[in-house]
């Protein structure tokens, strides 16, 4: 038998369509159009010139420790979130989505403020001889700041919903706190957190506006790829803007997939029987 | 002889007094200085020279014209977003049609495209050295660098924000009431008024709000389509990048109090929503945190 | 090892759980413990595994005051109601994982050793490299139990072992657990809501009602001899007739009843559906059959009495009589209670 269909999908399905198709679909091919207008070697040449690989570089690395400080960082608020009472803690809780919340360019000023030399955090940070603004520590702290809420988003109902009756087994067999979680929560939050990493790794890859005020962007130093496109444009190279645009749409596309993969696996140990 | 005690449980892992009570501190001490310090610094920069001097920078003419711009595009932006969203949700949630996974996937790539590539897209489209570029000088038709290119921007980048609210809230009520209300002779629009908009308004105002809040912070796309012309495209975040270039550093932070204070109501109002079982957060674990609309099962 | 419970007292926030509760049971017994859903019968076997804590009273393992030893101390293998397998560990890695996280350090060869003679145990050799979402329900709750017994435990508790199995898997379950129990002689507690479970498998029984024991003893005893009209109504079908005493005697609608020892003033004549007699002569109380149920085995019949109580009684197949007919029911063991407590 049929289902019954309910009425409107021409009409939902059309704006949905043409909608996907301008706003989305449209500049994205117009961008890979340019891109390929450009021919292989010269594309080869552009996307491999040094100033872009050493900006692949500082972004790609400082995302890294930006996300392994998320992983550390957002796992633990992630706990003390979900297993500790303390007074604050909802509107703790409601702060953590702020990076989200706050506009990139909010966020940029006032990091840099904070960490440069005459700031909160930059003055005595300096006096210990650590440099924070203008060098790839702040890049990594804005895309920090930025993606945090990730993890801590994707860790927490996992661990809100862990069956307590499986720490409980855990410790009837006379398991320690250590090898209890190392050995049965952090293997059941693996995939959420691996899901969250993903997430947060993208986010940091194609950060931009909290980063350009904090990162100082000498080329081959604090220059990272987001803002090498923007230069290529401001400097009417189209075909290069293009070129390197295009690379970072790939490195999305690529996280994409892998976050879709992450975020399957994350599913596994959730089906209950 | 029975002694009465207050009802103690025995210790999870973690509750050990002393590594509960530094793993607190440390959470504490970096929410501190990575959350609230940045929070905070805005405020207090903002009024470091006096209230008079604060509500001077928020008057000032470009200031004015920045906030009157970001309205501007939000009011266009997040209506037809929303619409968009509405569509998208029922044609995916309530109808079977191939390439529906397709489609949910190619509505939440704008959520995974750097700002930066965005902006650079649209100008291969509407700029002049774009596709449609010398079409549009011929007719006369302002794009870039002008409102249409920022508000297309911004809905770019904001596209997915109200389907992803109403896809997983939608998936999950199913189709049963709708069928009834339209088996019941209840036309398409009507039975979308009264029986699936009551269901979905939270979820709905909360997709809606997050929309806004993008719209009006959005950055790096929105610079460059804009053409950062002062006092004319210039968005407020972009005046913002304007007058801290310009060393004026209270006029800045005075225009960022703005934006923070959007912030600081948008996760206000979020919350509430919340409370009203709106956001992801009430979803079970299986869907929470999940941001990725393609994991709706087909 | 012998457990004793010294007048062991849980409240959670303003409810009252475990009333004073005061139990000792022997080395090698096998015990359950049995009643509705909140008698307080989990939390009592979850403080004796030091799940919760008593808020009064001593919990003793042998001589040793095991009140306050922390559960992964207390050396007792617990099974949880639905198992609490780790998902992420093979059927043979959730075995092993007590020994692996032991004090007492065991080569890998004698950990592997030891999970096939539990493996053999509970007859799952071969299926160890299986995730738990792979097996059956009744074979889950056989990897729980050898994960419990991996640890050598002091005693073995089960929350409502078979609660979540079909009824065939359940008998089957039951029947081997209870060998397995002879077969090792470990002490061991359970907790169900299911009478025919509980006098199946237990030496003893132990009934609770709201926080407090109501009978404890051999399955006979608390069968033939029910304390009181709540175990008698929990251990399986009873009817309830109201009932008048005067001088030792109850009285149901002129039916006399011997109630020896109950003092004057209302109470109730309870008796199992087997019990009763249909006559059509004069003897027992009046009644009228409403309706006849066929069962493979007997039959069920639905009267009324002439005092427009409704009664329930088991028949032989061949029971002649239909609906509307009018006769006697002559109570054959019938139980007289005072009427209150429940």
């Amino acid at each position: 038998m049929k289902r019954r269909v309910l009425p409107g999908l021409p009409l939902s399905l059309g704006i949905t369509l043409v909608y996907a198709a301008i706003i989305i679909v449209l500049p994205l091919i117009a961008l890979v159009f340019k891109a390929a207008s450009l021919g292989p070697a010269d594309y080869w040449r552009i996307v491999t010139s040094d100033r872009a690989v050493a900006s692949y570089v500082v972004t790609v690395s400082c995302a890294l420790a930006a996300t392994l400080f998320n992983v550390v960082f957002g796992m633990a608020l992630a706990w003390v979130l979900v297993r500790y009472r303390f007074p604050g803690r909802r509107i703790i809780d409601a702060l953590v989505d702020l990076p989200f919340a706050l506009p990139t360019a909010v966020a940029g000023i006032s990091l840099t403020t904070l960490f440069a030399v005459n700031g909160w955090f930059g003055g005595p940070l300096s006096a210990l001889g650590i440099k924070v603004a203008y060098t790839p520590l702040g890049i990594m702290i804005a895309m920090a700041f930025t993606s945090l809420p990730f993890v801590v988003r994707t860790v927490q109902p996992v661990l809100e919903e862990l069956d307590p009756a499986l720490e409980e087994a855990a410790q009837t067999l006379g398991g320690s706190d250590l090898s209890i979680f190392a050995r049965v929560v952090l293997p059941l939050l693996t995939p959420a957190l691996l899901a969250g990493v993903s997430l947060s790794f993208a986010r940091s890859l194609g950060e931009f506006g909290a980063i350009i005020f904090i990162a100082g962007n000498q080329p081959f130093e604090t220059e990272i790829t987001a803002l090498l496109a923007f230069i290529r444009l401001e400097e009417y190279d189209y075909p290069a803007s293009a070129a390197i645009a295009s690379v970072m749409l790939i490195a999305a596309f690529v996280m994409l997939a892998v976050t879709n993969i992450m975020q399957a696996r994350a599913l596994r140990y959730t089906v209950r029987n | 002889m029975t002694k009465l005690q207050s009802h103690r449980r025995p210790p999870r892992i973690g509750d050990a007094p002393v590594f509960r009570r530094t793993l607190l501190a440390v959470v504490l001490f970096f929410v501190a200085v990575i959350i609230v310090a940045p929070l905070a610094v805005i405020g207090v920069h903002a009024v470091s020279k006096g209230l008079p001097y604060f509500a001077a920078a928020i008057a000032e003419p470009d200031t004015r014209h920045a906030i009157m711009l970001t309205v501007l595009t939000a009011l266009i932006a997040v209506p037809i977003n929303t619409a968009f969203g509405i569509a998208a949700a029922w044609a995916i949630t309530k109808h079977d049609f191939p390439g529906r996974r397709l489609l949910l996937i190619l509505i939440e790539i704008p959520f995974s495209v750097s700002p930066i590539v965005a902006g650079v897209s649209y100008l291969f489209v509407y700029g002049l050295q774009g596709l449609f570029g010398p079409a549009l000088e011929a007719a006369d038709l302002k794009i870039m660098f002008a409102l249409p290119g920022i508000v297309l921007a911004s809905m770019f980048v904001t596209a997915p924000f109200v389907a992803r609210e109403l896809i997983p809230l939608m998936q999950a009520q199913g189709r049963d009431l709708e069928e009834a209300a339209t088996s019941l002779g209840a036309s398409g629009w009507r039975t979308f008024l009264t029986v699936t908009l009551p269901n979905i308004k939270w979820a709905l105002l909360y997709g809606v709000v997050l929309c806004n809040s993008r719209v009006m912070g959005e950055f790096g796309a929105v610079s460059v389509v804009s053409g950062n012309i002062r006092g004319q495209t210039n968005t407020l975040p972009l005046h913002i990048e304007l007058l801290y270039h310009d060393y004026d550093a209270v006029g800045a932070f005075a225009a960022a109090s703005i934006l923070a204070t959007l912030a600081i109501i948008t996760l206000v109002v979020k919350v509430v929503l919340e409370r009203q079982g709106a956001g992801r957060r009430n979803r079970p674990a299986s869907l929470a945190g999940n941001d990725s609309l393609s994991e709706v099962k087909p | 090892m012998k457990i004793s419970l010294d007048n062991v007292v849980k409240t959670f926030d303003t409810f009252r759980a475990v009333h004073g509760v005061s139990l000792e049971i022997e080395s090698g017994e096998l015990v359950a413990l049995l009643g509705p859903s909140g008698s307080g019968k989990t939390t009592i076997l979850r403080m004796v595994a030091g799940l919760e804590y008593a808020d009064g009273g001593q919990i003793y393992f042998g001589d040793e005051d095991a009140t306050d030893i922390p559960v992964r101390d207390r050396g007792v293998g617990f099974v949880f109601q639905h198992y609490a397998l780790f998902p992420h560990m093979t059927v043979a890695e959730n075995i092993a994982f007590g020994m692996k996280v032991s004090k007492v350090k065991r080569s890998g060869e004698a950990i592997r050793e030891r999970v096939r003679e539990l493996l053999d145990l509970v007859q799952l050799s071969g299926l160890g490299e299986r995730f738990p979402g792979q097996i059956s329900g009744g074979q889950r709750q056989r990897v729980a139990l050898a994960r419990a017994l991996a640890v050598d435990p002091r005693v073995l508790l089960l929350d409502e072992p078979f609660g979540a199995l079909d009824a065939n898997v359940r008998r089957d379950l039951r029947r081997w657990l209870r060998k397995i129990h002879d077969d090792l002689g470990i002490t061991t507690l359970f907790v169900t809501h299911d009478q025919e479970e509980a006098l199946d498998l237990a030496d003893r029984v132990v009934i609770l009602d709201k926080g407090r024991i109501v009978q404890q003893g051999t399955p006979e005893d608390v069968c033939r001899s029910p304390h009181d009209a709540f175990v008698m109504r929990f251990l399986g079908d009873a009817n309830a007739l109201p009932a008048t005493v005067r001088n030792g005697k109850a009285y149901v609608q002129d039916v006399e009843f011997d109630a020896a020892g109950l003092a004057d003033g209302s109470a109730e004549v309870l008796f199992r559906p087997a019990d009763v007699a249909w006559r059509e002569d004069g003897q027992g109380v009046p009644a009228q059959i409403v309706r006849v149920l066929d069962r493979p085995d007997s039959r069920r019949v639905l009267a009324k009495t002439t005092g427009g109580q409704s009664i329930e009684f088991d028949t032989a197949p061949e029971f002649p009589h239909r609906k509307g007919e009018a006769g006697f029911i002559d109570i054959r063991r019938p139980r007289v209670y005072a009427s209150g407590r429940s």
